[in-house]
């Protein structure tokens, strides 16, 4: 079945889902960080992850990943997650690491072909190319032999997608692709992103800028510890939700700018 | 020339090696932010030292060397507990088990009286590079150092991309199947490894500031990490034998009737290096604007 590119495809079948997650949960020192959430992301869908900050969005991601322990069912294209390790590029917050590591652009690019180039595998002109062409994609190859920290913060955040583009994965899952980077970037990521979604690879990025969900992605997971909805933009992504989510704060907010704080059950 | 070779060469390839051995597993400490790590390392080996000589009666190079490593494991796992238990920053962390150990150590020093076997509080902070001569035979510290910062060497250049990878990134590597919480032990055991038989050589002064000055002097000159590795052994080296010379001959040129302790001036060497390299790279910064 083709994408009608409005996000409609329905959830059918069991080998459609690129990503099933069943009652995640994970606790650290008695304050709930993940209470029991559940989505399914389909294959060759685009999905937000938004939800007021601290709603576990990052660690739902991470838990997904098996980076945190956490409990519940995550199938990974019909298997465990850890099985399909191969197929699933992470792409973290840009905060995440250290910009002023002494590594060029194309090293890090090069990191996601590590699975490709063995455990200890060493670099050939095969994977280089590789790699520069991961790099062409995002718009950075003139880049290549720069030291990272001299980029700025879109272009790092360009280069981690890239990154992400070597492993030559199906389900790409990014912690907040869009914080912090210039227009330019972030129109550059979403087309890159959206290309990807066509080709058939599955999206989930946590997103937090509720006026582009409708424009960016098809689908929207809701979440507050747990799920709140999720499905398809024009049918989960409403107002009666997002104060379900966000709190009433938000409704004073129509641009979603406003209303970050969860105004329900303060964290113990 | 036959005095040279007898007295002074020994030494300061002993000077060289241990710093070779402490730059190697010191770059990545640098990286990780764990450079604290060298200081505690270094410093727990005295605890292992005293109590493998109380326990086995041996004052043997081996029996005290598998007693500071014994020592520098314990207080990992010591220095991990306390982050996880008492919720500390690691910096913090280690601070609090080194220099208890440390202190552990001097107390059983002193008490016991120890210090029949060529064991003392000065000993342990500048070790005792000026007596490792060439004796009818070589110092058995230069077989040994040479033999550790050949396998450190040959470690690193095996785990090299993986290293590099959880460095930057561990979350990251994680997700790309590479073994990060193993490569985080084996840095550890490397750098234990490196500051107790730097300690045995050249006491815990001059072990800490190779595990830390050179690395932290060639990040601020160079770019890519190979780049920095090399400088970094470039700067070991280099302050390792300037170091010595000047601790035995600086004083004679300006007529004073003494010579410094070569592991304190080696220290000294290196930090001075660690100030001029902020110097140029703050001097490169401003001319890159």
């Amino acid at each position: 079945m083709a994408d009608d590119g409005a996000g409609n495809r329905p959830v059918q079948a069991k080998d459609q889902t690129a990503l099933m997650v069943q009652g995640l949960t994970l606790r650290y020192n008695d304050v709930l960080a993940l209470d029991g959430a559940s989505a399914q992301f389909p294959i060759g869908s685009m999905t937000a992850i938004i939800g007021p900050n601290g709603a576990g969005k990052s660690t739902f991601l991470k838990s997904v990943l098996g980076l945190v322990a956490a409990e519940g069912t995550v199938l990974a294209f019909d298997g465990p997650v850890a099985q399909a390790m191969a197929r699933i590029a992470y792409v973290p917050q840009r905060a995440a690491v250290d910009w002023s590591f002494p590594v060029r652009v194309i090293d890090v690019v090069l990191m996601g072909c590590y699975r490709k180039t063995g455990l200890l595998g060493r670099i050939d002109r095969r994977m280089t190319a590789h790699a520069m062409a991961a790099l062409a994609r995002v718009g950075m190859q003139d880049f290549a032999r720069r030291q990272i920290g001299a980029l700025s913060g879109g272009q790092q955040q360009r280069v981690f997608l890239a990154r992400a583009l070597a492993q030559g994965a199906d389900l790409f899952l990014l912690d907040e692709p869009f914080a912090g980077v210039d227009a330019a970037t972030e129109a550059a990521i979403i087309s890159v992103l959206k290309s990807l979604r066509n080709d058939g690879a599955t999206i989930v990025a946590v997103h937090h800028d509720l006026t582009t969900v409708a424009a960016y992605f098809d689908r929207v997971l809701l979440m507050n510890r747990r799920t709140v909805a999720e499905g398809p933009v024009a049918a989960t992504f409403t107002r009666a939700a997002l104060a379900q989510a966000y709190g009433p704060a938000l409704m004073l907010d129509p641009t979603g700018k406003l209303g970050e704080e969860p105004s329900e059950r303060p964290a113990a | 020339m036959d005095e040279f070779l007898l007295f002074s060469l020994p030494p300061m390839m002993i000077a060289s090696l241990a710093a070779i051995a402490c730059v190697l597993p010191g770059n990545f400490l640098l990286l990780s932010r764990r450079a604290m790590l060298g200081d505690a390392m270094s410093h727990v080996v005295l605890p292992g030292i005293v109590a493998a000589f109380l326990l086995t009666g041996s004052g043997s190079g081996v029996v005290m060397g598998a007693g500071a490593l014994v020592a520098a494991g314990l207080s990992a796992l010591l220095i991990e507990w306390v982050t996880r238990r008492a919720q500390l920053e690691p910096g913090a962390a280690m601070a609090v088990v080194f220099t208890t150990m440390f202190a552990l150590g001097v107390v059983l020093l002193e008490t016991t009286g120890t210090s029949g076997v060529h064991l003392d509080v000065e000993h342990a902070l500048y070790g005792n590079l000026e007596s490792l001569i060439w004796l009818g035979a070589p110092p058995p510290e230069l077989l040994r150092l040479s033999l550790i910062a050949a396998v450190l060497a040959f470690a690193l250049r095996l785990v090299w991309r993986p290293l590099v990878l959880a460095t930057f990134d561990p979350v990251f590597a994680q997700t790309q199947g590479i073994p990060v919480a193993w490569l985080r032990a084996g840095l550890t055991a490397a750098t234990a490894l490196a500051a107790v038989a730097a300690f045995q050589a050249v006491g815990s002064i001059l072990t800490i500031a190779m595990l830390i000055c050179p690395a932290a002097s060639a990040r601020l000159l160079t770019r890519t990490l190979p780049a920095q590795l090399a400088a970094s052994l470039g700067f070991a080296v280099a302050s390792a034998l300037c170091g010595y010379i000047l601790a035995g001959y600086a004083p004679l040129w300006v007529g004073l009737p003494f010579t410094l302790s070569a592991s304190g001036m080696i220290a000294t060497v290196s930090g001075l290096m660690l100030a001029g390299s902020a110097l140029i790279a703050s001097h490169r910064a401003r001319a890159a604007l």
